[in-house]
Protein backbone atom coordinates (compact mmCIF):
# COMPACT_ATOMS: atom_id res chain seq x y z
CA UNK A 1 0.00 0.00 0.00
CA UNK A 2 1.44 3.01 -0.87
CA UNK A 3 0.34 6.52 0.89
CA UNK A 4 -1.52 8.08 -1.96
CA UNK A 5 -3.69 4.92 -1.20
CA UNK A 6 -3.85 5.22 1.97
CA UNK A 7 -4.84 8.73 1.80
CA UNK A 8 -7.39 8.50 -0.76
CA UNK A 9 -9.40 5.35 -0.62
CA UNK A 10 -11.26 6.61 3.07
CA UNK A 11 -11.83 10.03 1.39
CA UNK A 12 -13.28 7.71 -1.74
CA UNK A 13 -15.34 5.21 -0.42
CA UNK A 14 -16.65 7.96 1.98
CA UNK A 15 -17.40 10.24 -1.33
CA UNK A 16 -18.99 7.45 -2.75
CA UNK A 17 -20.80 6.37 0.02
CA UNK A 18 -22.65 9.71 -0.17
CA UNK A 19 -24.00 9.78 -3.67
CA UNK A 20 -25.99 7.31 -2.18
CA UNK A 21 -27.35 9.55 0.78
CA UNK A 22 -27.39 12.81 -0.57
CA UNK A 23 -31.01 14.29 -0.98
CA UNK A 24 -29.69 16.93 -4.08
CA UNK A 25 -28.44 15.78 -7.44
CA UNK A 26 -26.22 18.46 -7.64
CA UNK A 27 -24.27 17.12 -4.30
CA UNK A 28 -24.33 13.74 -6.31
CA UNK A 29 -22.05 14.96 -9.08
CA UNK A 30 -19.89 16.82 -6.56
CA UNK A 31 -18.48 14.01 -4.24
CA UNK A 32 -18.89 11.84 -8.13
CA UNK A 33 -15.96 14.16 -8.93
CA UNK A 34 -13.86 13.38 -5.47
CA UNK A 35 -14.55 9.72 -6.18
CA UNK A 36 -12.84 10.60 -9.88
CA UNK A 37 -10.76 12.56 -9.10
CA UNK A 38 -8.67 10.52 -6.43
CA UNK A 39 -9.29 7.56 -9.26
CA UNK A 40 -6.93 9.77 -11.46
CA UNK A 41 -4.58 10.07 -8.36
CA UNK A 42 -4.21 6.51 -7.91
CA UNK A 43 -4.19 6.00 -11.58
CA UNK A 44 -0.84 8.54 -11.16
CA UNK A 45 0.22 6.29 -8.33
CA UNK A 46 -0.02 3.31 -10.32
CA UNK A 47 2.36 4.14 -13.36
CA UNK A 48 -0.77 5.32 -15.50
CA UNK A 49 0.18 8.86 -16.34
CA UNK A 50 -1.56 9.21 -19.39
CA UNK A 51 -4.94 7.46 -18.04
CA UNK A 52 -4.21 9.75 -14.97
CA UNK A 53 -4.51 12.75 -17.66
CA UNK A 54 -7.52 11.22 -19.97
CA UNK A 55 -9.27 10.64 -16.31
CA UNK A 56 -9.03 14.19 -15.47
CA UNK A 57 -10.06 15.67 -19.13
CA UNK A 58 -12.51 13.23 -19.84
CA UNK A 59 -14.36 12.22 -16.43
CA UNK A 60 -14.12 15.43 -14.44
CA UNK A 61 -13.75 17.95 -17.44
CA UNK A 62 -16.29 16.44 -19.95
CA UNK A 63 -18.37 13.91 -18.44
CA UNK A 64 -19.23 15.37 -15.28
CA UNK A 65 -19.95 18.56 -16.74
CA UNK A 66 -22.33 17.21 -19.21
CA UNK A 67 -24.20 15.61 -15.84
CA UNK A 68 -24.39 19.07 -14.50
CA UNK A 69 -25.40 20.40 -17.79
CA UNK A 70 -28.51 17.92 -17.65
CA UNK A 71 -29.36 18.88 -14.46
CA UNK A 72 -29.49 22.57 -15.20
CA UNK A 73 -32.04 21.74 -17.54
CA UNK A 74 -34.04 18.86 -16.06
CA UNK A 75 -34.26 21.18 -12.81
CA UNK A 76 -31.61 21.50 -9.77
CA UNK A 77 -34.13 21.93 -6.66
CA UNK A 78 -35.28 18.28 -7.75
CA UNK A 79 -34.65 16.39 -4.10
CA UNK A 80 -35.44 12.74 -3.82
CA UNK A 81 -38.41 11.53 -2.43
CA UNK A 82 -37.64 9.06 0.95
CA UNK A 83 -41.23 7.23 -0.17
CA UNK A 84 -40.11 3.79 -1.17
CA UNK A 85 -42.69 3.07 -4.05
CA UNK A 86 -41.56 -0.83 -3.95
CA UNK A 87 -41.95 -1.89 0.19
CA UNK A 88 -38.68 -3.48 1.61
CA UNK A 89 -37.05 -2.82 -1.97
CA UNK A 90 -34.21 -0.29 0.09
CA UNK A 91 -33.33 -2.96 2.59
CA UNK A 92 -33.63 -5.92 0.25
CA UNK A 93 -30.97 -3.75 -2.05
CA UNK A 94 -28.72 -2.42 0.57
CA UNK A 95 -28.77 -6.97 2.14
CA UNK A 96 -27.88 -8.10 -1.77
CA UNK A 97 -25.73 -4.96 -1.65
CA UNK A 98 -23.59 -6.42 1.28
CA UNK A 99 -23.72 -9.43 0.83
CA UNK A 100 -22.13 -8.64 -3.35
CA UNK A 101 -19.61 -6.89 -1.11
CA UNK A 102 -18.72 -9.93 1.01
CA UNK A 103 -18.28 -12.46 -1.76
CA UNK A 104 -16.22 -9.90 -4.16
CA UNK A 105 -13.95 -8.89 -1.02
CA UNK A 106 -13.49 -12.64 0.22
CA UNK A 107 -12.57 -13.45 -3.61
CA UNK A 108 -9.99 -11.09 -3.59
CA UNK A 109 -8.85 -12.09 -0.08
CA UNK A 110 -8.57 -15.55 -1.69
CA UNK A 111 -6.79 -14.76 -4.37
CA UNK A 112 -3.30 -14.57 -4.30
CA UNK A 113 -1.77 -12.81 -7.48
CA UNK A 114 1.75 -12.09 -6.59
CA UNK A 115 3.02 -8.30 -6.21
CA UNK A 116 3.01 -6.09 -8.45
CA UNK A 117 5.61 -5.93 -11.00
CA UNK A 118 5.79 -2.30 -12.08
CA UNK A 119 5.49 -0.50 -15.68
CA UNK A 120 9.24 0.42 -15.54
CA UNK A 121 9.64 -2.28 -18.40
CA UNK A 122 6.67 -1.39 -20.12
CA UNK A 123 6.97 2.32 -19.50
CA UNK A 124 11.24 2.60 -20.82
CA UNK A 125 9.88 4.52 -24.39
CA UNK A 126 7.24 6.15 -22.52
CA UNK A 127 3.65 5.58 -21.18
CA UNK A 128 2.44 7.16 -24.06
CA UNK A 129 4.41 5.55 -26.54
CA UNK A 130 3.69 2.12 -25.18
CA UNK A 131 0.03 2.91 -25.17
CA UNK A 132 0.11 3.90 -28.59
CA UNK A 133 2.05 0.90 -29.84
CA UNK A 134 -0.86 -1.19 -28.39
CA UNK A 135 -3.87 0.65 -29.50
CA UNK A 136 -2.27 1.01 -32.92
CA UNK A 137 -1.28 -2.77 -33.35
CA UNK A 138 -3.01 -5.34 -31.54
CA UNK A 139 -6.25 -3.04 -30.74
CA UNK A 140 -6.33 -1.13 -34.03
CA UNK A 141 -9.91 -2.63 -34.89
CA UNK A 142 -11.02 -1.88 -31.26
CA UNK A 143 -10.01 1.66 -31.75
CA UNK A 144 -11.57 2.11 -35.39
CA UNK A 145 -14.60 0.79 -33.79
CA UNK A 146 -15.12 2.80 -30.76
CA UNK A 147 -14.69 6.25 -33.91
CA UNK A 148 -18.24 4.31 -35.55
CA UNK A 149 -19.16 4.41 -31.59
CA UNK A 150 -18.65 7.68 -31.03
CA UNK A 151 -20.25 9.07 -34.32
CA UNK A 152 -23.09 7.31 -33.95
CA UNK A 153 -23.58 8.14 -30.14
CA UNK A 154 -23.74 12.18 -31.44
CA UNK A 155 -25.65 11.61 -34.21
CA UNK A 156 -28.20 9.52 -32.03
CA UNK A 157 -27.64 12.10 -29.04
CA UNK A 158 -28.64 14.69 -31.76
CA UNK A 159 -31.93 12.99 -33.11
CA UNK A 160 -33.34 12.20 -29.28
CA UNK A 161 -32.47 15.47 -28.26
CA UNK A 162 -34.00 17.75 -31.19
CA UNK A 163 -37.11 19.14 -31.19
CA UNK A 164 -39.07 20.04 -34.58
CA UNK A 165 -40.27 24.14 -34.08
CA UNK A 166 -44.24 23.83 -34.83
CA UNK A 167 -45.19 27.26 -35.17
CA UNK A 168 -42.86 29.76 -37.68
CA UNK A 169 -40.60 31.77 -35.25
CA UNK A 170 -42.55 35.59 -35.02
CA UNK A 171 -40.54 38.46 -36.27
CA UNK A 172 -38.88 41.75 -34.95
CA UNK A 173 -41.76 43.51 -36.78
CA UNK A 174 -44.34 41.17 -35.45
CA UNK A 175 -43.76 41.41 -31.83
CA UNK A 176 -43.45 45.32 -32.10
CA UNK A 177 -46.65 45.14 -33.98
CA UNK A 178 -48.52 43.21 -30.98
CA UNK A 179 -46.95 44.89 -28.37
CA UNK A 180 -48.28 48.16 -29.68
CA UNK A 181 -51.62 46.26 -30.16
CA UNK A 182 -51.64 45.33 -26.82
CA UNK A 183 -51.00 48.66 -25.54
CA UNK A 184 -53.65 49.94 -27.47
CA UNK A 185 -56.31 47.31 -26.54
CA UNK A 186 -55.44 46.31 -22.37
CA UNK A 187 -52.94 49.44 -21.98
CA UNK A 188 -50.18 47.07 -21.10
CA UNK A 189 -47.23 49.13 -20.50
CA UNK A 190 -45.20 49.65 -23.88
CA UNK A 191 -41.73 49.90 -23.10
CA UNK A 192 -39.59 46.90 -21.42
CA UNK A 193 -40.03 46.18 -17.68
CA UNK A 194 -37.80 47.54 -15.66
CA UNK A 195 -34.73 45.81 -14.60
CA UNK A 196 -33.90 44.64 -11.19
CA UNK A 197 -32.33 47.68 -10.15
CA UNK A 198 -29.53 48.34 -7.62
CA UNK A 199 -32.01 47.81 -4.40
CA UNK A 200 -32.76 44.28 -5.54
CA UNK A 201 -31.33 41.50 -3.44
CA UNK A 202 -30.80 39.33 -6.95
CA UNK A 203 -29.82 40.48 -10.51
CA UNK A 204 -31.91 37.53 -12.03
CA UNK A 205 -33.97 38.32 -14.67
CA UNK A 206 -36.76 36.78 -12.78
CA UNK A 207 -36.66 39.51 -9.82
CA UNK A 208 -38.79 42.12 -9.80
CA UNK A 209 -37.55 45.31 -9.30
CA UNK A 210 -37.35 46.93 -5.88
CA UNK A 211 -38.98 50.31 -5.21
CA UNK A 212 -37.14 53.07 -3.11
CA UNK A 213 -39.82 52.08 -0.11
CA UNK A 214 -38.44 48.05 -0.51
CA UNK A 215 -41.48 46.78 -2.10
CA UNK A 216 -41.26 44.12 -5.42
CA UNK A 217 -42.47 46.46 -8.06
CA UNK A 218 -46.29 45.17 -9.32
CA UNK A 219 -45.97 45.07 -13.46
CA UNK A 220 -49.56 45.18 -13.36
CA UNK A 221 -49.55 48.66 -12.50
CA UNK A 222 -47.16 49.77 -15.41
CA UNK A 223 -50.36 50.87 -17.03
CA UNK A 224 -52.07 52.99 -19.40
CA UNK A 225 -52.63 56.80 -19.67
CA UNK A 226 -55.65 56.59 -17.50
CA UNK A 227 -54.17 54.88 -14.51
CA UNK A 228 -51.39 56.32 -12.54
CA UNK A 229 -48.84 53.85 -14.52
CA UNK A 230 -46.92 56.35 -15.72
CA UNK A 231 -46.22 58.12 -12.97
CA UNK A 232 -44.75 54.90 -11.30
CA UNK A 233 -42.58 54.16 -14.13
CA UNK A 234 -41.62 57.21 -13.71
CA UNK A 235 -40.45 56.50 -10.33
CA UNK A 236 -38.97 53.18 -10.85
CA UNK A 237 -36.62 55.30 -13.47
CA UNK B 1 7.09 -4.58 -3.26
CA UNK B 2 3.24 -3.78 -3.39
CA UNK B 3 0.29 -6.22 -3.62
CA UNK B 4 -2.88 -5.79 -5.23
CA UNK B 5 -5.36 -7.01 -3.03
CA UNK B 6 -6.01 -3.12 -1.75
CA UNK B 7 -6.58 -1.61 -4.93
CA UNK B 8 -8.54 -4.51 -6.03
CA UNK B 9 -10.71 -4.57 -2.44
CA UNK B 10 -11.27 -0.67 -2.79
CA UNK B 11 -12.57 -1.34 -6.60
CA UNK B 12 -14.75 -3.53 -5.51
CA UNK B 13 -16.17 -1.80 -2.96
CA UNK B 14 -16.73 1.22 -5.10
CA UNK B 15 -18.33 -1.31 -7.68
CA UNK B 16 -20.79 -2.24 -4.70
CA UNK B 17 -21.48 1.00 -3.49
CA UNK B 18 -22.71 2.01 -7.14
CA UNK B 19 -24.33 -0.79 -8.02
CA UNK B 20 -26.66 -0.22 -4.79
CA UNK B 21 -27.12 3.26 -5.70
CA UNK B 22 -28.86 2.63 -9.25
CA UNK B 23 -31.09 0.12 -6.99
CA UNK B 24 -32.16 2.78 -3.99
CA UNK B 25 -31.82 6.09 -5.55
CA UNK B 26 -34.78 7.36 -7.47
CA UNK B 27 -33.67 10.00 -9.74
CA UNK B 28 -32.37 9.13 -13.30
CA UNK B 29 -29.59 11.56 -13.47
CA UNK B 30 -28.45 9.81 -9.65
CA UNK B 31 -28.98 6.43 -10.99
CA UNK B 32 -26.60 7.13 -13.88
CA UNK B 33 -23.95 8.99 -11.70
CA UNK B 34 -23.94 5.33 -9.82
CA UNK B 35 -23.58 3.35 -13.44
CA UNK B 36 -20.45 5.88 -13.77
CA UNK B 37 -19.06 4.64 -10.75
CA UNK B 38 -19.24 1.44 -11.33
CA UNK B 39 -17.46 1.61 -14.73
CA UNK B 40 -14.63 3.62 -12.81
CA UNK B 41 -14.25 0.99 -10.40
CA UNK B 42 -13.91 -1.43 -13.59
CA UNK B 43 -10.73 0.26 -14.61
CA UNK B 44 -9.21 0.89 -11.19
CA UNK B 45 -8.92 -2.67 -11.22
CA UNK B 46 -7.79 -3.13 -14.58
CA UNK B 47 -5.08 -0.55 -14.06
CA UNK B 48 -3.93 -2.14 -11.17
CA UNK B 49 -4.05 -5.69 -12.81
CA UNK B 50 -1.50 -3.65 -15.44
CA UNK B 51 0.54 -2.83 -13.34
CA UNK B 52 0.64 -6.47 -11.62
CA UNK B 53 1.17 -8.19 -14.82
CA UNK B 54 3.89 -5.45 -16.58
CA UNK B 55 2.37 -4.92 -19.34
CA UNK B 56 0.13 -1.71 -20.90
CA UNK B 57 -2.69 -4.18 -22.11
CA UNK B 58 -4.85 -3.61 -18.74
CA UNK B 59 -4.03 0.54 -19.49
CA UNK B 60 -5.52 0.07 -22.77
CA UNK B 61 -8.29 -1.59 -21.89
CA UNK B 62 -9.36 0.96 -19.26
CA UNK B 63 -9.15 3.51 -22.45
CA UNK B 64 -11.84 1.87 -24.00
CA UNK B 65 -13.87 1.94 -20.81
CA UNK B 66 -13.81 5.67 -21.00
CA UNK B 67 -14.81 6.01 -24.63
CA UNK B 68 -17.42 3.59 -24.18
CA UNK B 69 -18.50 5.22 -21.21
CA UNK B 70 -18.22 8.83 -22.69
CA UNK B 71 -20.72 7.56 -25.83
CA UNK B 72 -22.95 5.87 -23.10
CA UNK B 73 -23.52 9.45 -21.18
CA UNK B 74 -24.52 11.28 -24.12
CA UNK B 75 -27.03 8.97 -25.03
CA UNK B 76 -28.55 8.16 -21.65
CA UNK B 77 -28.10 11.85 -20.90
CA UNK B 78 -30.36 12.85 -24.23
CA UNK B 79 -32.74 9.83 -23.32
CA UNK B 80 -33.27 11.35 -19.69
CA UNK B 81 -33.91 14.74 -21.44
CA UNK B 82 -36.47 13.45 -23.94
CA UNK B 83 -38.55 12.18 -20.97
CA UNK B 84 -38.39 14.78 -18.65
CA UNK B 85 -39.82 16.65 -21.62
CA UNK B 86 -42.67 14.80 -22.29
CA UNK B 87 -43.43 13.88 -18.27
CA UNK B 88 -41.84 16.51 -16.75
CA UNK B 89 -40.02 14.48 -13.88
CA UNK B 90 -36.67 12.54 -14.02
CA UNK B 91 -37.43 10.04 -11.73
CA UNK B 92 -36.99 6.58 -12.92
CA UNK B 93 -40.66 5.43 -11.21
CA UNK B 94 -42.51 7.84 -14.01
CA UNK B 95 -41.49 6.35 -17.00
CA UNK B 96 -43.63 3.22 -16.38
CA UNK B 97 -45.85 3.33 -19.59
CA UNK B 98 -44.06 0.05 -21.20
CA UNK B 99 -44.58 -1.77 -17.53
CA UNK B 100 -47.01 -4.45 -18.10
Amino acid sequence: MTATYVILAPVMILAALGILVVRKPVHAALLLAIVMIGLAFLYASLDAPFLFAVQIVVYTGAILMLFLFVLMLVGVDVVDSLKETISGQRALALFFGAATLALLLALVGQLSLGTMKGLAHANARGNIQGIADLLFNRYVIAFEATSALLITAAIGAMVLAHRERLTPRLTQAELATRRVREFLENGRHLGPLPPPGTLARSNGVGTPALLPDGTPLDTDSLRSPESDGHALAGKVE
Amino acid sequence: MHTVTPYLALSTILFTIGAVGVLIRRNAIVVFMCVELMLNAANLALVSFSNLHGNLDGQVAAFFVMVVAAAEVVVGLAIIMTIFRSRRSASVDDASVLKW
